[in-house]
């Protein structure tokens, strides 16, 4: 039996992971991928403090990974299938077997949401993409269409205009969500053309994505604009599936914790984006790993 | 990435298409975010299928004919070949256990 199971292994679970070795917890951090989470879909970091100069996600993460491991931190490669939670024990059953543990933090994070349109799912892959960093090159010189108000994709479109000839901003209102900040420079790339008040209705093509049929929300007016490429930014998801039914979620399935990042199930705590909370960054999910783990290290002393 | 196969435009026809053995080849890139997230597995599964399916990896940066003629637009995508020919494609970053299944219908 383990003392903590931390599941996912990005910014939240990783700085979790960090104290918890550092307070000697036999813990355990499960992660189905490779530890980093969405911040390795990113090309630049520019708001996690302590780099005036910006540094690549892939390298920001390698570094908390690595700082965490030198702490004693044991990270396994495992895919969580399912979960069940007690006041007094926690099962975690992965394809490798079931774990128990006396303590348990949630870092799962979220996923990109979909637009739930024609021909969003047919043509992923093949000209609609979630992620700029990994497809932007393909469309060297070409047409891309880019869907969302906020920072990411505000962020996204600008990296966009480094490959593609032009990028359509298409946002369901009439002004940005995103940072003051990365509106200004939206709004002086020449290669962004916005199209406002827009909501994408459908995208049409048959090996690939050849057009996006769009419409204004207020005429209902259909247009088409003829892209390559669809690149869809309009939130997050959080990935709490297993958790259904068994601790308190919000309305949109993201877990309720208090000041403590307890959740409603004593022993169980939550942190980073699968939160139910006011702000989604690198930042907020460090601190609230290493509140988790302290948290979960004093409900250890606790119960014993 | 050090033991891993490379090829290239000029060596996936003999690498990989004449293979006698079926084969899977990783898509990635150096500024792919996810690519690097399914690294691991792909070089653990290359360990763990060696002499049964050869594994391999390409940068499309620096290969650019052999990723269109096979219609890539996204990265990471794994594409399984049996006897020269296409038998199963991956789309993005997905855990190694998924990968697996996919192989092992190769066999």
């Amino acid at each position: 039996m383990e003392d903590l199971i931390i599941i996912g292994g990005g910014p939240a679970g990783l700085t979790a992971g960090l104290y918890a070795a550092r307070s000697r917890l036999k813990t355990l951090l499960l992660e189905k991928l490779s530890p980093g989470g969405q911040v390795l879909l990113t090309d630049r970091v520019e708001n996690y403090p302590g780099f005036p100069e910006g540094i690549s996600g892939f390298e920001l993460v390698e570094r908390m990974k690595r700082q965490a491991e030198s702490f004693g931190l044991t990270i396994q490669n495992q895919d969580v299938n399912q979960i069940r939670l007690s006041p007094s024990i926690k099962e975690v059953t992965t394809d490798k077997g079931r774990l128990e543990t006396r303590s348990l933090i949630l870092t799962t994070g979220a996923t990109p949401r979909k637009l739930s349109i024609d021909g969003e799912e047919r043509l992923t892959g093949k000209g609609v993409s979630y992620c700029a960093t990994c497809d932007g090159p393909f469309y060297r010189d070409q047409e891309v269409a880019v869907i969302g108000g906020g920072d990411t994709a505000i962020e996204e479109a600008i990296f966009l205009t480094k490959f593609a000839s032009k990028v359509y901003l298409v946002h369901r209102r009439n002004e940005l969500r995103a940072t003051r900040l990365l509106q200004e420079r939206a709004f002086s790339q020449k290669k962004i053309e916005f199209v406002w008040d827009t909501i994408p209705n459908r995208i049409v093509g048959e090996a690939g994505v050849e057009e996006i049929e769009l419409k204004h929300v207020k005429s209902g007016e259909l247009t088409r604009l003829r892209v390559n490429g669809v690149f869809v930014f309009v939130g997050y998801d959080p990935n709490s599936e297993l958790l259904k039914g068994q601790l308190e979620l919000d309305g949109q399935g993201f877990v309720v914790t208090n000041n403590d990042l307890e959740t409603s199930v004593p022993g169980v705590f939550a942190a980073g984006d699968i939160r139910s909370k006011l702000l989604r960054q690198i930042s907020t999910a460090v601190g609230e790993g290493a509140t988790a783990a302290f948290a979960a290290e004093r409900y250890l002393e606790n119960v014993t | 990435m050090a033991d891993l196969l490379h090829v290239s435009d000029a060596t996936f026809e003999e690498e990989i298409i004449k293979a006698d053995m079926p084969a899977m080849v990783d898509f990635w890139a150096e500024w792919c975010g996810p690519c690097k997230m399914v690294g691991p597995a792909v070089e653990s599964l290359a360990k763990e299928y060696e002499g049964k399916v050869k594994i391999a990896k390409m940068d499309v940066d620096e290969n650019r004919e052999t990723p269109a003629k096979f219609g890539i637009r996204s990265i990471p995508t794994l594409i399984l070949f049996k006897e020269g020919k296409v038998a199963h494609t991956i789309i993005g970053a997905v855990p190694k256990g998924d990968i697996e299944q996919e192989l092992k219908k190769l066999l």
